[in-house]
């Protein structure tokens, strides 16, 4: 009924191919952010932002990241959880060495670091696919979490192993260490993660992006046409890992405050990125987003459904809720193989004709 | 082959040919012990539509990926433009503006029709990461242009309804189109087809061969083809070079070849007494 396009002519070819070309759904996007930055910080507390926002925002950065890399270019990556802590150290680092700068230039100097190490993990790219990418990339994770583990001058040297976050402020906020509001974690978060999905939809829908689709869809025919293999691949591998850097920065000083490397960014880390790209649906900047609320929100609901409501107790329900969330992740994926981002536009389609389909 | 001096020839049809674009000289490729081309040497001139037919097996799809530099030749030399080119990688050949079609169809699937059009143009578009990041100024402008320029072809090929839709829902014979319309994209001075007919019925048929026509006419593109239809190479190419076990056994115009002893028993069969 006001979900179409009859009637919304487009004029030129900018307007033609904007991201949102239907008029309800710019409308709708204006509307999110206008919640998202209007109106639940006056209404967020710990809790939420702990258990809910934050870490959603968090996993939403670096899952478009790993879809640029997977879903985009087509280059399986199992090293993501490596890669965030590359993102956390680097930003450890920067933050003791130079306190006096911006937190803000930290994480995104993070983010910088982690895409030249990514680049590097990229090369064997250059030479395997598939299967044998995937494990070359593994690599990356299980040496990289050793590396951090094993070279003191990561850590500091502090007794315990771990990096812990000083307090830094923005704005004369604090956005880090104990003394931090909800409301500075969110928003700082916040606007991370729409400036970077803004970008990320801007590179993948221009050349870069055609050049990543053309290599993930047909590599030998993206290379007759004039695509060239390495710089596609190598650029893939360093925004994605850029993105993946930046979350684990942020998934270090502003959620976690304290991290042991082996236990935030194991391999189960990158497991879970993978997953909410594949549930999301690969090759999309919403599917991203939607995968990352799948999985951060379903564990947070059932748990306040069996505990909260149910008054199950809490460890039979933490089982219970594992055994869930894996059942609702096989049937999800049988009923759509290509993810949330595919029912999403299923539904828009068949929303364009309601409710005359004739 | 009198006819083809170094100036050039007129067609039955009257269109000018000009001079030489593409040289092969003596081109020998081995796959290990294999030979799949042995020793031929032709040469492609500016405008003209140039078929290599032969049985199945003969080297063609060899040949066609010796011109767009998938195959490096252990043996002979390719020209190009009156210079002599080196063993490049396929993209630098694409960038020299050789473009091509593939035998079974190799568009990108997960895009739409418009995106593939716009890949045909990724080596002429120059904005930086940052600029395109931003969608600010440059690379902003530079998709216009180009969208302007790739909306000329999607009219010319007729594919207009299409444009928004998934390649992977297409039908077959409009897969072939959009993949002609990719490789066209790229403004190409030499355009290769490898067996554009390939799986048409009669209608697609010679709806390609008036594109193909009118893509040598208007844009005054030198096409290069493979077919196996002998009706539709007899009619559309101006010059055919037939090869067979990867030898060439026949060079001219379609009627020379047509009366050529030597290409009637590689097609007809010849008895062995």
């Amino acid at each position: 009924m006001f979900y179409r396009e009859a009637g919304d002519f487009k004029t030129s070819y900018v307007d033609d191919s904007q991201t949102f070309p239907i008029k309800f759904d710019r409308w709708r996007y204006y509307a999110v952010l206008a919640v998202a930055f209007g109106v639940v910080p006056f209404l967020i507390n710990d809790y939420w932002a702990n258990a809910v926002f934050v870490p959603f925002l968090i996993y939403a950065i670096a899952a478009i990241g790993l879809n640029i890399l997977v879903g985009y270019c087509g280059q399986v990556s199992l090293g993501t959880g490596g890669f965030m802590a590359v993102g956390a150290y680097a930003c450890y680092k920067l933050m003791t060495a130079f306190p006096e700068v911006s937190i803000l230039i930290h994480v995104l100097l993070a983010g910088g670091i982690t895409a030249g190490v990514g680049v590097l993990f990229g090369l064997p790219s250059l030479r395997i696919k598939g299967f044998y990418l995937a494990v070359a990339t593994l690599a990356a994770q299980f040496f990289l979490v050793w590396l951090f583990n094993k070279v003191p001058w990561f850590y500091n040297y502090s007794a315990s192993g771990q990096i812990s976050a000083p307090e830094r402020t923005i704005l004369g906020h604090a956005v880090t260490g104990a003394a931090t509001t909800a409301q500075a974690k969110y928003l700082f978060c916040l606007v991370l993660v729409v400036g970077l999905a803004w970008l990320a939809r801007n590179l993948t829908r221009g050349t870069v992006g055609r050049k990543w689709m053309a290599i993930r869809d047909m590599d030998i025919a993206a290379e007759i046409i004039g695509v060239n293999p390495l710089t596609t691949k190598l650029s893939a591998f360093a925004i994605s890992s850029f993105y993946i850097g930046v979350a684990g920065a942020l998934f270090f000083s502003v959620y976690l405050g304290a991290v042991e490397v082996g236990e935030a960014f194991g391999i189960q880390k990158s497991f879970l990125i993978l997953f909410m790209v594949i549930i999301g649906g690969l090759g999309s900047i919403f599917g991203s987003f939607a995968g990352a609320a799948f999985l951060v929100l379903l564990p947070v609901l059932l748990k306040n459904i069996l505990v909260g409501q149910l008054d199950w107790p809490t460890d039979l329900a933490a089982h219970i809720e594992l055994m869930i969330v894996g059942a609702l992740i096989v049937i999800f994926l049988i009923a759509e193989p290509h993810g949330l981002a595919q029912l999403w536009r299923l539904a828009k389609e068949k929303l364009r004709l309601w409710p005359f389909p004739h | 082959m009198n006819v083809a001096n170094s100036e050039g020839y007129t067609t039955a049809d009257g269109r000018k040919i000009g001079g030489v674009l593409m040289e092969m000289k003596n081109i020998t490729l081995r796959f290990g012990g294999v030979k799949a081309i042995t020793d031929i040497s032709f040469d492609i001139r500016e405008g003209e539509i140039r078929a290599i037919i032969g049985p199945n097996g003969a080297g063609k799809s060899s040949m066609l990926n010796v011109i767009s530099g998938f195959y490096v030749p252990q043996e002979g030399e390719v020209w190009f433009k009156g210079y002599k080119r080196g063993p490049m990688k396929p993209y630098q050949v694409a960038r020299l503006g050789i473009a091509r079609t593939f035998q079974n169809i190799a568009l990108f699937d997960g895009m739409s029709v418009l995106d593939n059009i716009m890949t045909g143009r990724l080596t002429m578009m120059k904005s930086g990461l940052l600029s395109q990041a931003l969608w600010w100024g440059g690379a902003q402008r530079e998709e216009t242009e180009h969208r302007e320029k790739v909306e000329k072809i999607i009219d010319f090929l007729e594919i207009q309804p299409i444009r928004k839709t998934p390649v992977g829902r297409l039908p077959y014979g409009l897969k072939k189109r959009v993949e002609l319309a990719r490789a066209l994209a790229a403004e190409p001075k030499l355009l290769l087809l490898d067996e554009p007919m390939a799986g048409m019925n009669v209608e697609e048929k010679e709806d390609m061969s008036r594109f193909i026509l009118d893509v040598n006419d208007e844009f005054g593109t030198t096409i290069a083809l493979i077919e196996h239809d002998m009706g539709v190479v007899m009619d559309l190419s101006d010059r055919v070079v037939v090869m067979d076990y990867g030898k060439k056994i026949g060079d001219g115009t379609p009627d020379e070849v047509r009366n050529n002893q030597d290409v009637i028993d590689a097609y007809l069969g010849v008895a062995h007494d």
